[in-house]
């Protein structure tokens, strides 16, 4: 092993490499393997084909999301088909000796949220998931992404995976967050300036006073999203603020004094050398909201719809035009001009109790738009009690928002919860592609506070003009 | 696995960037728990009109793409969700290569599970195949493609011959239809030694 400076990601790699024979791609350890409904049906199947077992099933912790219903727990599952997903899901634990956070359990949620929630995931860790929004664990200071089922089997019959070192991208976001900006809109401009494929083979670390300066759940933010900027992992080194928010967790390290010590250790040497370094001012960025299908069609709030045939690059201006066309667009059109017919607060990507703080602030003593439906859908029950504890819940009702069970909901709309065709939402979601939120339905990426602002005024505002009541 | 050599098949070039596997498999169809049957709805909100019915403007409902077995795309083709429902429902449909000048790391990963070859070519030359493939369609012809995992290369009749580069690993797991776990498992006491170096329990049984 080398001693010249390494990376955060160096450390965690070197750390985890169980084997590099010749001619092979190296093996390595995977610590922790979250399971969702919809990516591991084929994966246990495959298991019981060969006739092999979960190596280390202590290490796998699973739960339904993606499809379950945010309505009302008590009534059965309307769609027969999601409902044997989640009820093979129920069979597969059971027969491989796999924890699950079951429907109804008071700790079910979206898996990228319960999994830091409940201090399954820890800094130094290498942590998989059938789901491309693993990166979300790489806020702890952990190297986490998404793989396929064909890997899910793999990590559950080996607890290793085969992969080729990936390599390393610092992105510096240099100053402190202004006003009315959050980390979401750091993220979103953060992909608009890389674009959806700058970071395809990299792991992102993120640096730099603003991502210090974040906390937790906001540092979950800006990691999920590294996927839409194309790489497969992002990360943040671990410090202080991640420690004081894993202390006294349910699966945080008993001897936790000891872990802080190793932990410390993580960060990135002095001198240590990125494959790539890409340097970004906070005070450059402005609340953001996306125009088109990809998340790197975005724009400041306080912009117009671009004009397709502004853009230099061919692929760049047939996949604008294309978009626009989607989204019932025209180059031009101010973004405080469009008007929205849903808004959804919820997913992995800010679904957290400070996104619903955020959310409930702006909310509160307006009531939502007549001609705007809008949902908060929390990211896992746990979330869920904290708000109704600090009478959140009653500032969204209140307004006019709807209440709802945790799960993945309308991120994704495999659940009941779906965009009509043309229906037009402000979301909090990670994902503006076509037909994401339902087939036809067109998406603007927010952050909550946006989401909540725009709920309210029937189209977007910019928040940083916004009056708080109370 | 079904193992790839080489294989020569009709081109269904789409001419778009950012394909992402929403598009090529959308959520509805998720829900099924086994790894078969998504052939049929891939592509499935652009390959179809609103009443069911073909769109016979989508590039996989042309004639000239009946039958086809090599995708041909613009940049960054499979970015989003990890679902590996997109080379299944790729692969089902019949599809056993894709071109593209770059792809998304996890699906790229997820094709060499499912017999399904990935190549990046440089940008110009997959602009070069669109156009021999818009020439052909032009005539009311099928472009044909010979892709050659033993040489790495890609290759038609009238003179287009680029090499690629593969991972050998991938490669050779390809070839041979190798069954990535059991190649690992042989790796078995090595990962044991990795748990006891990190205090691990001893896995038994």
């Amino acid at each position: 092993m080398s001693t010249s400076p390494r990376t955060l990601l160096d450390k965690i790699w070197d750390d985890h490499v169980v084997c590099a024979p010749a001619g092979e791609l190296p093996l390595i350890y995977i610590d922790r393997h979250l399971v969702h409904e919809v990516t591991s049906p084929q994966a246990f199947e495959g298991l019981r084909l060969a006739k092999r077992r979960v190596r280390r099933p202590e290490a796998t912790f699973a739960t339904p999301d993606h499809n379950v219903p945010t309505s009302d727990r008590r009534l059965p599952i309307a769609d027969p088909v999601s409902k044997q997903q989640i009820d093979t899901l129920r069979a597969n634990c059971r027969e491989f000796g796999i924890r699950l956070y079951d429907l109804g359990d008071a700790d079910q949620g979206i898996v990228h949220v319960i999994g830091p929630e409940l201090g399954i995931t820890q800094p130094g860790m290498t942590i998989v998931c059938g789901d491309s929004h693993t990166a979300t664990h790489g806020a702890m200071g952990a190297l986490a992404f998404g793989i396929g089922t064909s890997e899910v089997e793999h990590v559950l019959a080996t607890q290793t995976l085969r992969q080729a070192k990936p390599k390393s991208m610092e992105v510096r976001v240099n100053g402190t967050l202004p006003p009315g900006v959050t980390a979401k809109d750091i993220v979103l401009y953060l992909i608009g300036r890389l674009s959806t494929e700058g970071g395809v083979g990299y792991v992102i670390e993120y640096t730099g006073e603003c991502i210090r300066s974040l906390g937790m759940e906001q540092r979950m933010t800006v990691c999920n999203m590294s996927i839409e900027a194309g790489a497969r992992a992002g990360m943040i080194a671990p410090d202080a603020i991640t420690f004081d928010y894993l202390r006294g967790r349910d699966f945080a390290p008993k001897d936790f004094d000891a872990a802080v010590a190793r932990w410390q250790k993580l960060p990135s040497d002095p001198g240590a050398v990125y494959d790539r370094v890409e340097i970004f001012e906070a005070a450059d960025v402005v609340p953001q909201v996306t125009w088109g299908t990809n998340p790197a069609q975005v724009t400041g709030v306080d912009a117009a719809v671009p004009d397709p045939g502004a853009f230099a690059d061919p692929n760049d201006r047939s996949s604008a035009e294309r978009a626009l066309e989607y989204m019932g667009l025209s180059g031009g059109t101010r973004i405080v001009d469009i008007p929205l017919d849903r808004v959804f607060i919820g997913s992995c990507t800010n679904s957290r109790i400070e996104d619903l703080r955020a959310a409930a602030s702006v909310v509160r003593g307006y009531r939502v738009a007549s001609s705007v439906r809008a949902m908060v859908v929390p990211g896992s029950g746990r979330v869920k009690r904290q708000a109704e504890a600090e009478g959140l819940d009653q500032v969204f009702r209140d307004a006019g928002f709807d209440w709802r069970e945790a799960g993945c909901s309308m991120c994704l709309g495999m659940n009941p919860d779906t965009l009509s065709p043309q229906e037009r939402c402000a979301s909090t979601s990670n994902r503006n592609f076509e037909g994401r939120q339902g087939k036809g339905g067109r998406t603007h990426l927010v952050s909550p506070a946006m989401a909540a602002a725009a709920a309210v005024s029937g189209h977007f505002v910019d928040i940083r003009t916004w009056t708080y009541k109370e | 696995m079904q193992p790839f050599t080489t294989h020569t098949g009709v081109v269904a070039a789409l001419d778009r960037a950012n394909v992402d596997t929403d598009a090529i498999i959308p959520k509805q169809f998720l829900k099924r728990i086994e790894r078969t049957g998504f052939g049929q709805f891939l592509f499935f909100d652009w390959r179809f009109l609103p009443d069911g019915a073909d769109n016979p403007e989508f590039e996989l409902n042309r004639p000239h793409a009946a039958g086809a077995s090599v995708l041909l795309a613009r940049r960054n083709f499979g970015c989003g969700s990890s679902r590996e429902h997109a080379p299944w429902a790729l692969a089902d449909y019949g599809f056993r290569a894709v071109i593209a000048p770059t792809f998304a790391d996890i699906f790229f990963n997820n094709c060499f599970q499912n017999g399904m070859v990935p190549i990046r070519l440089d940008e110009a030359d997959v602009a070069e195949l669109f156009s021999r493939a818009a020439a052909a369609a032009a005539k009311g012809q099928s472009y044909r493609l010979t892709v050659d995992l033993k040489a790495c290369t890609v290759a038609d009749d009238a003179g287009f011959q680029r090499s690629f580069s593969v991972d050998p690993f991938r490669r050779q797991c390809l070839l041979e239809g190798l069954d990535d776990i059991g190649l690992s498992l042989r790796h078995v006491d090595e990962i044991g030694a990795w748990e006891a170096a990190h205090g691990l329990p001893a896995v038994t049984g």
